[in-house]
């Protein structure tokens, strides 16, 4: 691997990550201020569409980008109807906007395009173009030629859309709004102990409504970027789960804006190379390591401690071993003995590298690297006191 | 403080729910072009207009029974199992190797195996999200959804890999043997000489469906265990002073979700006219449940209803797409809007018709 596809890697990463970036902030805002949303998935994709549709009935992609950024507020604005006015449940409200958008955008697009649930293709002013710094080289083959300094400032730092940018501004901006500014101390403080902020003079219904109205904003960037700037257009389903990964980006980076600039570009890093490399090849030694390895740690773990822990971890750490010791005889053939096939590749089924940013997830929530601890009154309605 | 009666609480709140859906599905309807009123006579006809129509609503409603008791019993629990889906999906592996690779003599002992192998595989699938939910207090919402996500690679793995035969284009398993093929609706009704069902796929697992919805009826209201399942969803802390455990619990609400959810796998591989499993077999059935729970009140009663209704908008939401240019995906706007009325902003609902019978209640009380 050269240094000019490490580069080409790291900028694929960026412009996976910039979307998951967006959804994850707006995420934070709200889940800092108490209202979890599960629904980042469903702005998104509403957004994605409804940018896609006005960029090409208008002809400019910055009415688009308003136009998914509005929708995304309005439904922003049903879940703290559901959420912060009637005190339903946050979770199920979330649910409900998901698959209201994964529908309505597909009966919507069919509607209005009748092009099976796409719109049109975007073109010219209609979409985000990437921005050439100047000096930028922009030709595959002279930056291929051009010195690594050059590659590096040609492919990585030149040549993304605006979005890109602002999507990693927002983040330092994200941090000076939480943690330099009185509303966001109280933004804080209102998913933490609402109460207090209450008995402080301070509005707690105010103060999340506009959480949940900022996380609509960044939802609705985050959707017009992957349908005008990444693709030409909406596509059904186009968001793909970025909104569950970036709730899970959210957890990993423990509600923190920077953290979550790591996360998110983990993840993009995970996507990029599952785009790039179709066919990765593992040595059946490291994955006898690994499966066997965890098998060992989960039991270890679990044997010191209740009879759950042995049953379920124990179990767990079975099945790997037998997974891994399949491998291993699988991969013993005519020539191949038991210690020549422990030196054989096997291929790593596509489906398991692009279900690693789940694995890797659960992995996280199960706390045993570091526990993530969740704004204390994330989820739950305040009653004001009579 | 007065509660308003029970039959308001258990069928006029749901009714209201329902109606604000309808109004908003009217609205979308309108919006791309559609006659609501047009519309809504084709989803009727094709949900129940055939014998053939009336039995895919029913193979439909089939499944949600299934998925939306699953629901149910976590919800008891006060736990949101969303992930029916991927439980389905593994149930539906169980159901597949059962059935693939050992020969049953007849379909009575290949539905008892076929069953129980998907309940157990739908139970294991949900072990590990309970044991973090129970043990390390990690949210079942994000474990369950990430494993939804993980199902449908394994899915996908095996079908385009270990259980596909050689040869065989589809992502899909192999056509399971004649002998476990569960008989339709139809050959049943055939034994009396009716063609009612048609070619529907509707079969025996409907009755297994409502085995399991009397099941879970008693397990919840009329055992220990299911009263130790709502002390605890009601107040977790008062059910540990109570002496329960909430490991267990949690741990035992969850695998009855799961094994309810993988059962529905029956219906969808060994009970379709070429019984087989196919990719994304679930096809929306697990996240329909959570639907059909909340609208029917969480009770086994209210779940068969909820299922028929949404069995019959499954249908005649397929039967609307092919005949107008509306895509099937109207589907899971209602379902949403169900989702939300009856789920998250059912306060919204139910506080003005509380305070309508306040105000009647008061009056009488004066008068």
């Amino acid at each position: 691997m050269d240094f000019f596809t490490i580069v080409q890697l790291g900028d694929a990463s960026i412009r996976m990550a910039i979307p998951l970036l967006l959804a994850c902030l707006a995420g934070l805002f709200s889940e800092r201020a108490g209202i979890f949303d599960i629904g980042l998935e469903g702005k998104m994709l509403a957004a994605a569409f409804l940018s896609a549709a006005v960029s090409f009935a208008s002809g400019s992609v910055w009415v688009g980008l308003l136009a998914g950024i509005g929708i995304s507020i309005a439904l922003s604005i049903v879940h703290g109807l559901a959420s912060i006015t009637f005190r339903g449940n946050q979770l199920i409200s979330g649910v409900a906007i998901n698959f209201f958008a994964a529908g309505l955008t597909v009966v919507i697009a069919q509607g209005w395009f009748a092009q099976g649930g796409r719109t049109p293709s975007l073109s010219g002013a209609a979409r985000f173009d990437g921005i050439d710094f100047p000096g930028a080289l922009t030709r595959v083959r002279e930056k291929m030629q051009a010195s690594p300094g050059m590659q590096f400032y040609s492919e990585f730092v030149s040549g993304h859309s605006i979005l890109v940018y602002i999507g990693l501004l927002s983040v330092p901006l994200t941090w000076w709004i939480l943690y330099r500014t009185r509303f966001g101390l109280r933004l804080r403080a209102v998913g933490e102990a609402p109460e207090a902020v209450d008995t402080a003079g301070i509005s707690v219904v105010g103060l999340r409504y506009s959480a949940v109205i900022i996380c609509g904003i960044l939802c609705g960037i985050a959707g017009a970027y992957l349908s005008t700037a990444v693709q030409a257009g909406f596509t059904k389903d186009m968001t793909a789960n970025r909104g569950f990964i970036a709730l899970a980006a959210l957890i990993f980076a423990k509600w923190r804006p920077w953290y979550a600039l790591g996360a998110c570009l983990l993840f993009g890093l995970f996507f990029a190379i599952d785009n790039r490399f179709q066919n990765i090849q593992l040595q059946v030694l490291w994955i006898m390591v690994i499966l066997i390895g965890a098998s060992a740690a989960m039991v270890l773990y679990a044997i010191k401690r209740e009879k759950i822990d042995v049953i379920v971890l124990g179990g767990l750490s079975a099945v790997l071993t037998v997974i891994a010791l399949a491998t291993w005889v699988g991969s013993t053939g005519e020539e191949a003995g038991l210690v020549a096939a422990l030196f054989e590749t096997v291929k790593v089924p596509s489906q398991l590298i692009q279900s690693l940013p789940y694995l890797f997830v659960v992995i996280v929530l199960a706390g045993f690297v570091g526990k993530a601890i969740p704004p204390r009154a994330g989820g739950q309605p305040y009653v004001k006191e009579r | 403080m007065e509660k308003m009666p029970k039959w308001a609480d258990v069928i006029l709140v749901p009714v209201v729910s329902l109606l604000l859906a309808a109004i908003i599905s009217v609205i979308v309807f309108w919006s791309v072009g559609q006659n609501p009123w047009e519309a809504i006579k084709l989803m009727a006809f094709g949900a129940v207009g055939t014998s053939d129509f009336l039995g895919y609503t029913l193979f439909y409603a089939t499944n949600f029974i299934f998925t939306g008791l699953a629901v149910a019993v976590a919800f008891h629990a006060s736990l949101f199992n969303i992930g029916g889906e991927g439980q389905v999906l593994v149930g539906g592996l169980g159901a597949a190797i059962v059935c693939l690779f050992i020969p049953w003599p007849h379909w009575t002992l290949a539905l008892l195996a076929g069953g129980a192998a998907a309940a157990v595989f739908g139970a294991l699938w949900v072990t590990i999200p309970a044991y973090l939910q129970a043990r390390r207090g990690s949210h079942i919402v994000i474990t369950t959804i990430m494993f939804n996500f993980m199902a449908s690679g394994l899915l996908v793995y095996m079908l385009s890999d270990a259980l596909r035969p050689a040869g065989q284009m589809q992502t899909a398993t192999a056509i399971f043997p004649e002998a476990t093929h569960l008989p339709s609706l139809n050959d049943i009704a055939g034994l009396f000489g009716s063609e009612l069902f048609g070619r529907s796929p509707v079969n025996i697992s409907i009755f297994i469906a409502l085995l399991a919805c009397v099941g879970v009826w008693l397990l919840i209201w009329h055992t220990r265990l299911g009263y130790q399942i709502r002390a605890f969803g009601q107040s977790e802390s008062a059910a540990k002073y109570a002496g329960i455990s909430a490991v267990n619990i949690t741990m035992i609400a969850l695998l009855i979700s799961g094994a309810l959810a993988g059962m529905m796998a029956v219906n969808n591989t060994m009970g379709i006219n070429t019984p087989q499993l196919v990719d994304n077999a679930a096809g929306g059935a697990g996240f329909i449940g959570i639907a059909v729970a909340l609208m029917g009140r969480n009770h086994p009663v209210g779940i068969i209803i909820a299922a028929l209704l949404f069995g019959a908008l499954y249908q005649g939401g397929a039967e609307l797409s092919a005949a107008t240019s509306i895509p099937v995906q109207i589907v899971v706007v209602i379902q949403a809007l169900v989702i939300m009325f009856t789920g998250a902003l059912d306060q919204m609902v139910r506080s003005p018709i509380e305070g309508l019978f306040m105000r009647f209640s008061s009056k009488a009380v004066k008068e």
